[in-house]
């Protein structure tokens, strides 16, 4: 009985009512337990979590290899940053870090979709999109680069951006407390209406066309068009990612736009899954939290030559080119490169693999078993 | 006396690849309500004439008819929303989900979810894969598969069936069952059937047309065509020394 409960539909609701728990308790305790400067920490995981979300969905169930999810990500920050000097109160901004990022997701979808582009020639220009709009913004630097009352800053970014408001009530701004919590519901949203959208008609249409786009075609669907819905909101949630995190920092740069920021979405969604949802939101925190650790801890050649000796160390950072061992990227490289050697599937789909062969293996067992105890007695 | 009523006409269609006239100057017609094979040698141009006839492939000259509408050019999921389904010759579905989910994407399209629900369980039962619906189809048979592909294009209710050899890779009883099922389509449906099986032919027997380098070399009867010299020269007289 409880085997059966755990397959098919039942691991969803398992699935659902984990999460959902989970995430009301950690909305609940983390202010409880943790001071300030760490739940400020927890809040950018979180934010960073609904941009790999909207990856997820293009990418993971959509099947369209977007290399470029940054540039939707970025659109969102300036958006909201460069409407807000202007207008000063939080509501139009909000709603214009989501819609133009969305706009211009539909745009650039309707020329790649229409245009019959697909597979790896998607993740090039949508790379390639972005890495313009890092440029173009990061020569923004002048005091002529300005619109409206907003200063573009070029590669210094935007500083001291107005934090959000309660709708409607400019003067009671968002503190950091309350950007926790409007952080974790918009993800706890996100990610349920994610869930929603994926059992729904168009959600079920969209996986079939990511399965097996001619097939679709004869059905009748025009997957043109759902590739550029999904393409569009993936967009919007990206934007919507962006606003927030505008707002954490109250800063934002054209390195948003970059290929840092761009291979570490995709990474997110390789090492938690492709496919599930809630695989990237796990891929996001865990990498977030181990580079701020490894920006903390001091790995150097010092340390390293405690452990495998001095000779080792020469020889291994001399080979690496890097002196300190903690480089960020080189280790995202290397984990990014054993879960694609290792774990091709992510860790969500191969845990749950796991779990699944481990509740069948021991369902027939346990059977036995109690038939032997029954037959002895 | 009233004519059977013309449900789809080529004219003079032609497809070039380079050099090559894959298809060339075909007219073609079939009435409502028919059956028909097509058969011919492998590059006959019958899987390409297939394409043509669903928005696959954009003619280079000639064009597609289908209840007298041009449809040369449309894309392949506004011919399907006209009412034509395939069955294309590698069955084409839907490999990651289960058996249950590929129908009922075929059925939901333009029809409420209650109707396209109850509709996934009556194919599934037609096609007889209840056994198996929950399964995802990548783990299937070739010929569960080429069932399922059939039972997917009947989910679409299209008032057109292009069959592209849909025995192919069956045994023995499968193709029986497969030629009853195509019999029983054609209660309701129009049929054009690809197929290279001459027994499975005669089991749905239904008039035949052969092409051959892209044209029409005959169109007539089952039990004409096998005595007809040059078909036998083109054809089947390779199959029957074989």
């Amino acid at each position: 009985m409880k085997g059966r409960l755990l397959n098919g539909g039942g691991w969803n609701v398992v699935g659902l009512v984990l999460v959902g728990v989970i995430g009301l308790g950690a909305m609940i305790g983390l202010p409880m337990w943790l001071e300030l400067a760490s739940l400020l920490d927890i809040t950018v995981y979180l934010i960073l979590a609904i941009l790999a979300l909207s990856l997820a969905l293009v990418w993971g169930y959509g099947g369209i290899l977007c290399f470029g999810q940054s540039a939707f990500f970025g659109l969102g920050a300036y958006a909201y940053a460069i409407a807000m000097f202007n207008i000063g109160e939080s509501t139009i901004p909000f709603i214009l870090s989501i819609v133009l990022p969305a706009v211009f997701a539909a745009l650039l979808g309707y020329f790649m979709f229409y245009g019959r582009i697909s597979d790896v020639y998607l993740g090039v220009i949508t790379l390639t999109v972005t890495l313009i709009l890092f440029n173009a913004v990061n020569s923004t630097a002048g005091p002529e680069y300005h619109i409206g009352e907003a200063r573009l800053g070029g590669f210094n970014g935007i500083p001291s951006i107005p934090p959000l408001n309660w709708p409607g009530f400019s003067g009671s701004p968002l503190d950091l407390n309350d950007l926790f919590y409007v952080s974790i519901a918009l993800l706890l949203a996100v990610y349920f209406g994610l869930r929603w959208l994926l059992v729904s008609r168009f959600g079920r249409v969209m996986v079939a066309i990511r399965e097996n786009e001619k097939r679709a075609g004869f059905l009748g669907y025009d997957a043109r068009l759902y590739k550029l819905a999904t393409f569009t909101l993936g967009g919007a949630l990206a934007g919507l990612a962006g606003c927030l995190f505008a707002n954490w920092g109250a800063f934002v740069s054209p390195t948003i736009f970059g290929l840092g920021q761009s291979a570490q979405i995709i990474i997110w969604v390789i090492v938690g899954g492709r496919g599930t949802l809630i695989g990237p939101v796990v891929g996001c925190i865990a990498i977030q939290w181990l580079t701020a650790w490894l920006g903390t801890a001091q790995f150097t050649k010092a340390s390293l030559a405690q452990v495998v000796g001095p000779r080792v160390a020469d020889a291994l950072t001399s080979v690496l080119g890097f002196a300190d061992l903690s480089n960020t990227n080189l280790v995202l490289g290397a984990i990014l490169l054993a879960f694609v050697l290792l774990v091709p599937k992510g860790m969500v789909p191969t845990l749950l693999d796991l779990a699944r062969a481990v509740v069948n293996r021991r369902r027939p067992a346990a059977d036995l078993v109690s038939d032997k105890a029954e037959g002895a007695t | 006396m009233t004519q059977p009523a013309v449900l789809l006409e080529t004219i003079d269609l032609g497809m070039r690849f380079g050099g090559v006239e894959a298809v060339s100057g075909v007219n073609f017609r079939l009435t409502e309500g028919e059956l028909r094979c097509l058969i011919g040698p492998n590059g006959a141009g019958k899987s390409t004439f297939f394409k043509l006839l669903t928005g696959q492939l954009l003619p280079t000259s000639g064009k597609v008819l289908y209840r007298g509408r041009d449809i040369s050019g449309a894309e392949t999921h506004e011919v399907a929303r006209l009412g034509i389904g395939i069955k294309t010759q590698v069955p084409s579905v839907f490999d990651g989900l289960s058996a249950r989910e590929n129908i009922w994407i075929a059925a939901s399209r333009g029809r409420p979810t209650r109707r396209a629900n109850e509709m996934v369980d009556e194919i599934l039962s037609r096609i007889a894969m209840t056994g198996v619906a929950d399964r995802p189809v990548g783990q299937l048979a070739h010929g569960q598969r080429q069932w399922l592909e059939l039972g997917i294009v009947l989910a679409a209710e299209p008032e057109l069936i292009l069959l592209d050899e849909p025995a192919a890779g069956m045994t023995h009883e499968e193709v029986v069952r497969t030629a009853e099922l195509i019999r029983e389509i054609n209660r309701t449906r129009s049929l054009i059937v690809v197929e290279h099986d001459m027994q499975f032919i005669r089991m749905i027997a239904s008039k035949v047309t052969v092409l051959d380098r892209g044209r029409v070399l005959v169109e007539d009867s089952m039990e004409n065509i096998l005595r007809h010299p040059t078909v036998r020269d083109v054809y089947l007289g390779k199959r029957v020394a074989a």
